[in-house]
């Protein structure tokens, strides 16, 4: 089977701005996923600042007040949830891998993939509109609780506050149009001979992420139109003067917003999978659990929800049950990593940078997913609810998930989107500087939260008991540790520029893998193989094999 | 600038049609739309009984009505694919307009039914349950515009014999905004 997409020479234009190719549409998710990231840490630079010497200029902002503080603390948590996560992990990686690692030449849909893109440059663009409007950005948190979010009587940001949901809404349209893309491209289009657990995990996880995805966020997208009603036509759905109810908003954001974790952390465990196999020269330790985990989490990922909402007057019988499907969903997520522990038990282990981000991404992720267990009971939860301790356990599954994992996959299949490459000091220059000072910024958090500082606090001095030199001191160390961590991104962005032209050739498969992108040349061209290939074996066939002097099998060498 | 279709288009590992499982995909997403709006409906009306009062209002001969015209539209739309199979295309064609003029009809009923609340003053913002009633018929009704202008297109090709598997196409489609109906009428109509 050849294919016929090179016939005829395509204009710039069509090439990288308007092209239907999958992988320059990862590429524009990446790129687009990547300035947002730059501005979500700008956002946190200035409020962390803010933090820690309270009412002083911060450098390339000014005086920071009590509105834009609330703006940019909003704003970081969005962006990075819908502007950083969902695009790279999902959209850009997505893109880029599954028609690549399923062996064929596009996605099924490929205009309507471009749409999506489209739209998702629109939400962007909105929402970095609504920081300039008249009031400024919306400041009521990334969660929007109405009635504050409802009524700009009482959030005073008339503007922005519609300008965000907007945008978060028509973010959502542009995730449901690729996931639609996705999961109809890998059930219709892998290549021949590829059965169901011949499928990279890193596939099944975006896709089975992209299902998790639609089957949440429908219920947000009516509330959505409600709050949306309710701010412009002052209709009250929320609010309790006119009838309405708040706590349903509550419901409807959690239903989706818990979910949303675990569509984000399954691409993240797929990626980690792959870069672990490859790297301990070991067949992943149980590709079923982890696929049957994968699926496990999923559904009971829909029955934790309620958690969120421990101390916002549900019934304690409730109460009782999420906390028990709350505790239950970490045996699955915990079973996985074990799995990927036994993976590298007598591997034969290469500390590339990509290999050492997966490394991390477990570790940081796991004491992430330990602190979360004192939040799911609802005993210890009413205590540490809306502290530090938190916002502290979050962002240790978050930055694992979003930055960690998202740093494995782009020095790993860096090779594949741009033939070359990264340069390995560099590259471990930066892991180092950035998980060292990642557990700088929150473990100081943690030790806040448990000493009882809340959240969405503009400044502590009007709080005697929190205003301690102990604390203040805590406060000042994490927002250090920030500085380091964003200073410690200056190396990697050096090393992705330069060698785009400048690092080393790669060839096809610098990393001796098995999967199917490997194959093609790197980068790939349109229409990505020359010949499209054929399936004969699982992905994962590392290690000694009988009769074999590599210590690897594509799978799609015939046996 | 012409987009050359993908190999990736016309496999079929599934043996279903790639645009048959799209669709079913995009239906799925959106029962869980209108499951969330319903859900969060029937939990308010089960809370709020004096609901009623307000719902009394609501004119059940034209949603019954409608319900009619929407099940006929169905049908037409069922023998459209059926043609189309066949290869009949001015049959496909017919009955597909029959199936607009079915979404047509409906929305004609709807803005007059809706014209003459307003004027009575029943609006989205009289109370939570008239909210509910324009937003979910609404976006129910944004449904059939939709569905509306996607059959225009679609009957050209037909009449043309180019892609006659999209009768069946929207023809799901259809059936879905033709069930969403089917809750929506007694959930807003019908409950006093």
């Amino acid at each position: 089977m050849s294919n016929d997409h090179d016939h005829h020479e395509q204009s710039i234009w069509e090439k990288y701005i308007f092209s239907v190719d999958h992988k320059v549409i990862g590429m524009q998710y990446l790129f687009t996923g990547m300035l947002m990231a730059l501005i979500g840490g700008f956002f946190v630079y200035v409020f962390r600042m803010q933090l820690a010497f309270p009412g002083a200029e911060v450098l390339g902002w000014g005086i920071v007040n009590s509105a834009e503080y609330n703006a940019l603390v909003t704003n970081h948590g969005s962006i990075m949830i819908f502007w950083v996560a969902m695009p790279v992990l999902i959209a850009a990686f997505g893109n880029f891998l599954i028609p690549l690692m399923i062996g064929c030449d596009d996605m099924v849909f490929p205009r309507l993939n471009r749409l999506s893109y489209q739209i998702f440059l629109i939400s962007a663009l909105v929402l970095i509109a609504s920081f300039f409007v008249q009031g400024g950005g919306f400041g009521g948190a990334w969660t929007a609780y109405p009635p504050l979010s409802a009524n700009a009587n009482y959030n005073l940001t008339p503007w922005g506050s519609i300008l965000w949901l907007v945008a978060v809404a028509l973010e959502f349209v542009a995730f449901l149009m690729g996931g639609i893309n996705f999961i109809t491209t890998l059930m219709n289009s892998r290549a021949p001979g590829m059965k169901m657990y011949d499928i990279p995990i890193v596939v099944w996880m975006i896709v089975l992420a992209s299902i998790l995805f639609m089957a949440s966020v429908g219920p947000l997208i009516a509330g959505a139109i409600m709050l949306l009603l309710d701010q412009t036509m002052s209709i009250g759905f929320f609010d309790p003067a006119k009838g309405g109810d708040p706590v349903l908003w509550q419901h409807l954001f959690w239903f989706f917003g818990h979910p949303e974790v675990y569509v984000v952390l399954l691409p993240a465990m797929g990626i980690v999978a792959e870069v672990m196999t490859t790297f301990s020269r070991k067949k992943l330790f149980a590709y079923k659990t982890v696929l049957n985990t994968a699926i496990a989490t999923g559904i009971l990922s829909f029955f934790v929800w309620a958690h969120h909402q421990f101390v916002s007057g549900i019934d304690p019988r409730m109460a009782n049950i999420f906390t028990v499907t709350t505790v239950i969903i970490s045996i699955p997520i915990a079973e996985m990593c074990f799995v990927y522990i036994a993976t590298l038990y007598k591997g034969s282990i290469e500390f590339t940078t990509a290999m050492l981000f997966a490394l991390a991404f477990l570790v940081e992720f796991l004491l992430g997913g330990v602190t979360g267990i004192f939040l799911g009971a609802s005993g210890s939860d009413i205590y540490f609810h809306d502290t530090y301790f938190v916002l502290a356990h979050f962002h240790y599954t978050f930055v694992p998930i979003a930055i960690i994992s998202v740093f494995a996959a782009i020095y790993y299949w860096y090779p594949k989107m741009f033939g070359r490459l990264m340069n390995e000091t560099l590259g471990k220059i930066h892991f180092w500087g950035t998980v060292i000072s990642f557990n700088i910024i929150f473990i100081p958090l943690f030790i806040l939260g448990a000493s009882g500082q809340h959240r969405r606090i503009y400044n502590y001095e009007n709080f005697p008991q929190l205003a301690t030199d102990g604390m203040q001191n805590l406060r000042v160390v994490a927002t250090m540790g920030l500085i380091a961590m964003l200073v410690s991104q200056i190396p990697f962005l050096y090393n992705f520029v330069t060698s785009w032209k400048k690092g080393k050739i790669a060839g096809n498969n610098p990393w001796k893998a098995n999967t199917l992108e490997w194959v093609a040349t790197s980068p790939a061209p349109h229409g990505n193989f020359k010949e499209l290939p054929t399936c004969y074996r699982g992905p994962y066939e590392y290690g000694k094999m009988e009769g074999r002097k590599d210590d690897y099998w594509p799978q799609n060498e015939e046996s | 600038m012409g987009i050359v279709q993908p190999i990736a288009t016309r496999r079929s590992a599934t043996g279903i049609l790639t645009g048959k499982l799209a669709v079913w995909w995009l239906i799925g997403s959106e029962i869980v739309i209108f499951g969330g709006l319903l859900a969060s409906y029937i939990m308010m009306r089960l809370l709020h009984g004096d609901w009623a009062n307000e719902a009394e209002h609501t004119n059940v001969v034209i949603g019954a009505t409608n319900t009619f015209v929407l099940l006929t539209s169905s049908l037409f739309v069922v023998l459209s694919h059926y043609w189309a199979e066949k290869g009949d295309r001015d049959k496909a064609f017919k009955y597909m307009w029959l199936t607009i003029l079915g979404g047509a009809l409906f929305l004609c009923f709807k803005s007059y039914e809706w014209t003459h609340e307003i004027a009575q003053g029943y609006t989205i913002s009289k109370s939570l349950f008239w909210s509910f009633y324009y937003v979910a018929a609404g976006i129910h009704g944004l449904h059939i515009i939709g569905g509306v202008v996607i059959m225009a297109f679609i009957s050209f090709d037909l009449k043309k014999g180019k892609n006659m598997h999209r009768a069946e196409l929207i023809g799901l489609y259809w059936h879905f905004v033709d069930i969403v109906w089917i809750f929506l009428f007694p959930l807003l109509y019908i409950a006093k």
